[in-house]
């Protein structure tokens, strides 16, 4: 990656609070932590949803059950590109049915991956209510679907190209952009 | 990949990425719905010329909990010569839009012909071919062994598999032994010279007569069924001494190591290979098998066909 076309938007501190920030507006939101599940969606999400379930837990002293939720079986995309290997998907032992998800994502960009998500948790459970949490929000949305928790909000142009990073995958904390077509 | 016809055909890569997506779709059985959008809007044909009922009903689950429209077509009873039969009912199949024939034959090669002849556009997928292959039952073998030897990841390097029986005339066997090569894996064949086919010595593979000295360093062992409708001449003298010589029974169990698991492809002729209460001990994944079936045909399926059309 040419690094004079790359800039940093969050560093390791930066994505830090935001995740302490969304773990506070979600207890705030739901009056609690007793009534959450927090899903991750693969890759990165996974990671995202166990640190906000730390933090909370540093808050409420209470660790939320969390999970992941692969939706690569639920894509409209699915006939445009060869077939994916799935992650896993693992649904805490608790259920989903009658209590609030909190859906974890690292970047919310067309929303399609959040419509796929909904259709999965269809097929699982029935919430009480689901909500979304994401790390960036970087605009552009193709479907009629908001977040109710974000990191930031980044205004991009289609072309750019928003990559975060996290230890557990990528080995450091970072948000980075870059221009251009290519990753 | 656009077809299985073989598991010869599977690099370890593409072996171990079928078993993880299985083991990722097996945990479809515990939900309520249990069915997945991916597949909706495409057409499976079960194209089957010979007698199945856990495979044709397997592959149907499969498809449908993939939200796929299946299609049995029977194709026994045909009076019309077999190459054209063949033929022609590819063209119809062709005709009603078929995205995939699973096609089981009498006759090795069926499902090559099928798929190289031109006739359909679509996947094929090799559902048992005479006495040639059947790879989904290798590859629903191979898932159950990880699970039980290797904790359900990985391939099964270094693991020992002892596959006895009438070696001649199974599908399962040749299938079983080219992927479990592929995974790592090191076969033995047990079997009466009389049910080894012609240039088993060229097989990646070794060949006992003896099934009690294999025994012991076995971790799994894999009883084929004595296919009596494919034995036009005398194999052995008697069934008696058959089950006497290479069946399973409870003092052979006894002297495999403690882990070993044992398999069978099923039907079972109880008291010939195996005894019954072999059959119906702990040790006897059997019923399992079936389980894993589904969720190993429903991977093969979704990597077939849940992506772009691929052309050859």
């Amino acid at each position: 990656m040419d690094s004079s076309r790359t800039r940093i938007v969050l560093d390791d501190s930066d994505i830090s609070r935001a995740i302490r920030r969304i773990a506070h507006e979600i207890v705030e939101n739901a009056k609690g932590a007793d009534e959450l599940v927090l899903l991750g969606i693969p890759t990165r999400g996974v990671a995202l949803a166990e640190r906000i379930r730390s933090a909370i837990s540093e808050i409420e002293g209470y660790s939320v059950p969390t999970g992941s939720l692969d939706i690569t079986l639920y894509r409209d995309d699915l006939r445009l590109r060869p077939a994916r290997a799935l992650e896993p998907t693992s649904i805490p032992s608790e259920g989903i049915d009658d209590r609030i998800v909190i859906l974890v994502d690292d970047v919310l960009f067309s929303g399609r991956t959040v419509r796929a998500a909904l259709d999965a948790l269809n097929d699982i459970g029935r919430p009480r209510a689901v909500r979304l949490a994401v790390l960036v929000d970087r605009g552009h949305r193709e479907l009629p679907i908001r977040p109710d928790f974000v990191g930031k909000n980044l205004p991009t142009s289609v072309g750019e190209q928003v990559r975060v990073n996290l230890v557990e995958s990528d080995g450091s904390d970072s948000v980075t952009i870059h221009e251009g077509d290519s990753a | 990949m656009k077809h299985l016809l073989s598991a010869a055909d599977l690099d370890r890569d593409q072996a171990i990425m079928i078993l993880d997506t299985a083991a990722e779709l097996a945990s479809l059985t515990d939900r309520s719905v249990k069915k997945l959008p991916t597949l909706r809007g495409r057409t499976v044909v079960n194209l089957f010329f010979e007698d199945s009922t856990r495979t044709r009903i397997s592959f149907e689950v499969a498809a449908k909990r993939l939200s796929a429209d299946v299609i049995n077509f029977a194709a026994k009873g045909s009076s019309v010569s077999k190459g054209e039969s063949l033929k022609d009912t590819a063209l119809t199949l062709e005709a009603m839009g078929a995205d995939a024939v699973v096609i089981r034959h009498n006759l090795s090669g069926a499902p090559h012909r099928l798929a190289t002849a031109g006739w359909i556009g679509g996947s094929v997928v090799n559902a048992g071919d005479g006495t040639h292959e059947h790879p989904t039952q290798a590859l629903l073998d191979a898932f159950t062994m990880r699970k039980h030897l290797r904790n359900g990841s990985g391939d099964l390097d270094g693991v020992r598999v002892g596959i006895v029986g009438d070696v001649l005339h199974s599908r399962v066997a040749r299938s079983n032994v080219l992927l479990l090569r592929t995974l790592g894996a090191h076969v033995t064949l047990v079997a009466p010279p009389t049910l080894l086919p012609l240039g088993v010595e060229t097989w990646p593979c070794d060949v006992s007569y003896d099934i009690d000295s294999v025994l012991p360093r076995l971790d799994a062992i894999m009883m084929l069924r004595v296919q009596g409708e494919r034995m036009h001449d005398a194999y052995f003298p008697s069934a008696l001494e058959y089950s006497r010589l290479y069946g399973l029974d409870s003092a052979r169990m006894a002297r495999l190591p403690e882990h070993a698991v044992i398999l069978h492809p099923g039907p079972m002729n109880r008291g010939m290979e195996i005894s019954a209460d072999v059959a119906d001990s702990p040790r006897s994944l059997m019923v399992e098998q079936v389980a894993n079936g589904v969720s190993v045909r429903m991977a093969v399926l979704y990597l077939l066909l849940g992506g772009m059309k691929e052309n050859d």
